[in-house]
């Protein structure tokens, strides 16, 4: 899933101070499960709106609402009739979704209330780690099952570096090697002398680096 | 092994000398005399000099333009390129200025990471990684074509080497890295800083039992200690760096004044031991920031004088 975390609500603050009617919407997708942007969320974020506005003396209207996705047309047609009355929309969902909030709802502001972080899971309730980094050229079969474009810091193709010490990377002592775990599981697979193929050159035009990128099927277009 | 390139250090090591490197660091500014004045240091105990491309991720005077000082001063310069940096474009470009420069020596490394320099909020390239650069400067000079597939004309001559690290885990992979290393182009290998020098003779032996000392050349990476504060930062702080603990006593036990004279001696004693062991065809002394003993430490090792190429 896309992982996210939240805004400091200071910076958020700063974004929608001089605005009278706010929309806190929420995604019940990713960064509802990585509990960041969800329907509880919104809840959290917009009392403490309120407050800060009752402080403040201003009287600032403020709803809140959750939709199932903010990625999809049908889902963010479903606020199509009440968007109009509102100044600002801050939205809890990940960078899309507030992108395509603001493509669809062309003359009103939108502002991100929470940053987009990466691809991850969740290895238990409150930490999440990166797993992908959707290079759009998956090696994984090659890797053992590990991705070493995502979690080795220095995306070492053929690593690992010298500086895997004791199963950590040389960053931080709490970040596992990620040739470490590939050694380990090539091990476990049985398939260590994969370890000499040579990873050749990566094509990285399906990457980040080829520009935007675009999946087209005109297999499943209706 | 057949020389391929002008590089005197290939054609040291080729003649079955032991072959001595040292290195300087580009100074953090742009005075061309803080280059030269530390190879004049070293130029007469050492066959190449090592440049280092910003080291520890901070930012310093290109490693390519001290590789032309001191190139103009006579010398043989290795020009070291991390593979942080620059994209294969960058890279492909540097190493055509270099040759342009007839720099005749290239080490290709991943360098350390952004985190640990002074641009920590940089970001950092890898396009290629450190074995992939040893396969583009041999595609490069072996068979006169850029990565896109065009002829270079006027193809790059360098001799390409790369790092060991035998210290870094896991242990079982660090031999066959090399053999990959070798694979990929490796000619000549600089190894990290040896202070355990019962797992650096262990390495060695699983090297060459699979014959891999007969495919590259082997040059043993040697760092004096300053003081017993040194020993225990490399040991703590610096990654992938092995020092045993008797290091750290003996260094501890000697009055601080004398520790930096011990801190050499433990040098002499790792090269003379070095020197017999199957496989070691040379010694990079990396002297940080401490170039003025590199000379002594020659002299006393037994390495010197240098043997003289035409």
């Amino acid at each position: 899933m896309i992982v996210a975390d939240k805004k400091p609500v200071e910076e958020i603050i700063d974004y929608v101070k001089d605005s009278k009617k706010i929309l806190i919407l929420g995604c019940n997708e990713c960064v509802t499960v990585c509990e960041a942007g969800g329907k509880k969320e919104v809840g959290v974020l917009a009392s403490t709106l309120r407050m800060y506005f009752l402080n403040q003396g201003k009287d600032v209207r403020i709803d809140e609402n959750t939709l199932e996705r903010q990625c999809d047309h049908e889902y963010l047609e479903e606020i199509r009739d009440v968007a109009d009355e509102y100044d600002a929309i801050v939205s809890l969902a990940c960078g899309v979704g507030v992108q395509f909030m603001a493509e669809k709802y062309h003359s009103i502001p939108i502002y991100p209330g929470v940053n987009t972080c990466f691809l991850g899971a969740t290895e238990h309730r409150g930490l999440w780690t990166e797993r992908c980094q959707a290079c759009g050229n998956c090696l994984l079969a090659v890797t053992g099952g590990i991705c070493p474009v995502s979690r080795c810091a220095k995306r070492i193709l053929n690593g690992p570096c010298g500086g895997s010490s004791k199963g950590k990377c040389e960053i931080n002592k709490d970040l596992d090697c990620a040739w470490q775990l590939i050694v380990d599981r090539l091990k476990a697979l049985d398939r260590l002398e994969d370890y000499e193929k040579v990873c050749e050159i990566k094509d990285w035009s399906t990457d980040r680096a080829g520009g935007p990128r675009k999946v087209v099927r005109e297999d499943v277009q209706i | 092994m057949s020389v391929k390139t002008p590089s005197k250090l290939e054609k040291i090591l080729s003649q079955g000398h032991l072959a001595v490197t040292s290195e300087v660091g580009p100074p953090r500014g742009s005075d061309p005399e803080e280059v030269t004045e530390k190879a004049n240091l070293i130029k007469d105990h050492v066959d190449v000099i090592n440049v280092t491309d910003n080291q520890t991720s901070v930012t310093r005077m290109s490693s390519l333009a001290a590789c032309i000082h001191i190139k103009q001063m006579g010398l043989e310069p290795m020009l070291q390129m991390v593979t942080r940096d620059k994209n294969r474009i960058a890279l492909q470009s540097e190493i055509l200025g270099a040759a342009s420069f007839d720099i005749f020596n290239l080490l290709c490394l991943s360098g350390d990471h952004q985190s640990f320099g002074d641009n920590p909020k940089g970001q950092n390239v890898h396009d290629l990684d450190s074995m992939q650069l040893v396969q583009t400067v041999r595609l490069m000079r072996d068979e006169g074509k850029f990565l896109g597939g065009a002829d270079i004309k006027r193809p790059p001559r360098m001799f390409v080497g790369a790092a060991a690290n035998p210290f870094a885990d896991p242990f079982e992979i660090r031999v066959p890295r090399l053999a990959k290393k070798i694979a990929c182009g490796a000619e000549y290998i600089q190894t990290q800083c040896i202070y355990n020098l019962d797992k650096f003779e262990e390495w060695m032996k699983l090297v060459c039992d699979r014959g891999l000392h007969e495919k590259t050349y082997i040059l043993a990476g040697i760092t004096p200690l300053k003081s017993a504060g040194m020993a225990k930062f490399m040991k703590n702080r610096v990654p992938g760096m092995d020092v045993p603990d008797d290091v750290i006593k003996r260094m501890s036990d000697t009055p601080k004044e004398k520790q930096a004279e011990e801190g050499i001696n433990i040098c002499i004693e790792t090269i003379e031991r070095l020197k017999s062991v199957e496989g070691v065809k040379g010694f990079h002394i990396m002297a940080i920031e401490w170039e003025e003993k590199v000379p002594g430490i020659v002299e006393r090792a037994g390495l010197y004088p240098r043997p003289k190429i035409d």
